[in-house]
């Protein structure tokens, strides 16, 4: 995505190509009606989460009770920290190993690098459903060897939801590190190893401070993920690791209630916060590339 | 002086084939541990799970709802061909067809738009549709539930402009909308990514060479935008084919999908092995539509 966003600033649109007439007419008012699409429902649940009404469609005047059920409700409250805890520890460790194989597969040729060139890209198209499926599957048939093996003490719940969210956050926190690495060149690290720098130094000094904004976006994508996936963690969520999505989804089939529009703009919010901030990180990648560059 | 171990002269003048040879082993030997974790993470957790899904699709379910994994068959996939699945498996298709139809109409000219604009307009406008792009997908349709739901808004415009209370949850239209909400961005990005990338004094010079507008468009640009078409396209279809949150808060009961078909095998129904072979059907689509892409010379976004 990040290469999208960087190549529009090489090219200006071309003047004869540009839509005049009806044609004109049609593709602006297409633009504005899809910006209406995207906005208008989440602006419409911001509105009647403020609703003072039973019923969650009709305005009834302002009131900030469903907050306050938010904030009361001690389901709510552990389901968020459930959410919290497992996000945290996905994105911190699906970073490590992302990165490790963005670098692997940005830098180095090895046996076996379109297999897991491969590999690490399935996880990012298989449907939610079919990765569900295997992950249940999975950890109904092996827990038990894999604790047998590693003399671990695995149960479904904490371990399961977070070993699942890893799976699939590798993948997208390598892309977005990957896309970082291939548009830098080597020439750096080349000199820093020349110059006598170990490895290390060369990563730790030169590469690391060059893709920071690409480790950072990564893993600001990997907690969004997390925060977000109902259907794999419903899958193979454990008795009291219930996440705040899969809680408010279970709500929603009992039936909507106005809580269920404060939880969701609370939610909403949330990972609002998260674009923004990749949005910014991504700025600030912009302005160093650009300096890179000699700008 | 012999704190900082220099390599010799000698060592690094003389670049035999043998010292190459060592060298980019010693280069792929590095490569291979750096990836060496992600590896084994994902063939333990991703590739060994792909492979007891297909496992369990042979196996057969046994009277307590549990499944015996000895004496292979393929009871589960004939049970395809059964009139109820049968539906199911089609109404999956024409929707998630219908939904990438719709998308491809909607997206084309505002991704044409989009790749026509000055660079500030278009930073701009791609940051808006990124945007609900990443932002909770349990929440984007919950709030559609809202608006269609009993007194809500879309009642509200519906009496106001003279139709009557319509009722649109729970049915078909309502799913697809659903859909076609939730993955539009995909659809958005990936043309815009191709358009954008054409030289468009390409339709200059069809144009001066005194092509219509339409002919400029169905001889020039639309070809050679067909890379992000395409792609679009699998990227809306897949999600679409095995959704199962959309159709679930969407759809009700009576509109039953393949995902949330799956579903119910797992959770209610207890028939693993038919489950399995379910979910094998939604890879094998995915797998075939990925496979011609890129044998089309597709590119990753």
């Amino acid at each position: 995505m990040s290469k999208l966003l960087d190549k529009t600033a090489s090219r200006t649109a071309g003047s004869a190509v540009e839509p005049h007439g009806w044609t004109k007419g049609v593709l602006l008012a297409n633009g504005w009606l899809v910006y209406a699409f995207f906005y208008a429902p989440i602006l419409l649940l911001v509105i009647f989460s403020f609703s003072d009404s039973r019923n969650v469609g009709v305005w009834g005047g302002f009131t900030l009770d469903w907050y306050e059920g938010f904030v009361d409700s001690r389901q709510t409250q552990a389901a968020l920290w459930n959410s919290v805890k497992i996000a945290t520890v996905s994105t911190v460790v699906s970073v490590v190993l992302g990165t490790m194989s963005a670098l692997a597969l940005e830098r180095f040729k090895f046996r076996g690098k379109q297999v897991f060139d491969a590999l690490l890209y399935l996880p990012i198209i298989i449907p939610d459903v079919t990765m569900a499926v295997m992950m249940l599957l999975f950890f109904a048939e092996f827990f038990d060897v894999l604790n047998a093996v590693f003399g671990t003490e695995l149960r479904k719940g904490f371990s399961s939801i977070a070993l699942s969210h890893i799976a699939f956050s590798i993948s997208f926190v390598s892309v977005v590190v990957r896309a970082r690495l291939a548009g830098m060149s080597s020439h750096l690290e080349e000199a820093a190893l020349d110059l006598y720098a170990t490895r290390w130094q060369a990563f730790r000094f030169v590469t690391f401070p060059q893709i920071l904004p690409g480790i950072l976006g990564g893993a600001l994508l990997a907690m969004t993920i997390s925060l977000d996936d109902v259907v794999i963690t419903q899958f193979v969520t454990g008795p009291g690791w219930t996440t705040l999505p899969v809680y408010v989804f279970g709500l929603i089939r009992r039936g909507v209630t106005p809580l269920i529009n404060a939880v969701s703009v609370v939610m909403l919010m949330a990972s609002m916060t998260l674009v923004a901030l990749s949005l910014l990180v991504e700025r600030v990648r912009n302005v160093g590339t650009n300096q890179r560059r000699g700008f | 002086m012999t704190a900082v171990k220099l390599p010799s002269d000698a060592e690094a003048a003389v670049a035999t084939p043998e010292f190459e040879a060592a060298a980019i082993r010693q280069e792929s030997r590095r490569g291979f541990l750096l990836a060496m974790p992600s590896y084994a993470y994902l063939v333990l957790f991703f590739a060994v799970p792909l492979v007891i899904v297909v496992v369990y699709s042979f196996a057969t379910r046994n009277r307590f709802g549990g499944t015996d994994l000895s004496g292979w068959n393929l009871a589960s996939y004939a049970r395809l061909s059964e009139p109820i699945v049968r539906d199911i498996l089609f109404r999956s298709l024409w929707l998630a067809l219908l939904t990438t139809l719709i998308c491809l109409v909607i997206a084309y000219p505002f991704a044409y738009y989009l790749a026509t604009r000055t660079p500030v307009v278009r930073n701009l406008m791609l940051v808006f549709v990124m945007i609900p792009f990443w932002t909770n997908f349990l929440v984007r349709n919950y709030a559609w539930r809202v608006i269609l739901g009993n007194d809500g808004p879309f009642t509200d415009v519906t009496e106001a402009i003279g139709l009557g209370e319509r009722e649109l949850l729970f049915s078909k239209t309502a799913v697809v909308l659903g859909l076609v909400y939730s993955f539009l961005p995909f659809m958005i990005l990936p043309l815009y990514a191709a358009i954008e990338r054409i030289d468009k004094r390409l339709l200059e010079a069809s144009r001066d060479l005194y092509a219509s507008g339409w002919q400029s468009f169905r001889k020039v640009l639309l070809p050679l935008s067909m890379p992000g078409v395409i792609a679009g396209s699998i990227l809306v279809f897949v999600p679409s084919l095995g959704a199962y949150v959309t159709p679930d808060i969407l759809g009700g009961s009576k509109t039953t999908l393949l995902g949330s078909y799956i579903v119910t095998q797992f959770l209610t129904a207890r028939n693993w092995p038919f489950g399995a072979a379910l979910s094998f059907v939604l890879m094998a689509v995915m797998l075939t539509t990925t496979v011609v892409y890129f044998r089309k010379g597709g590119r990753t976004l």
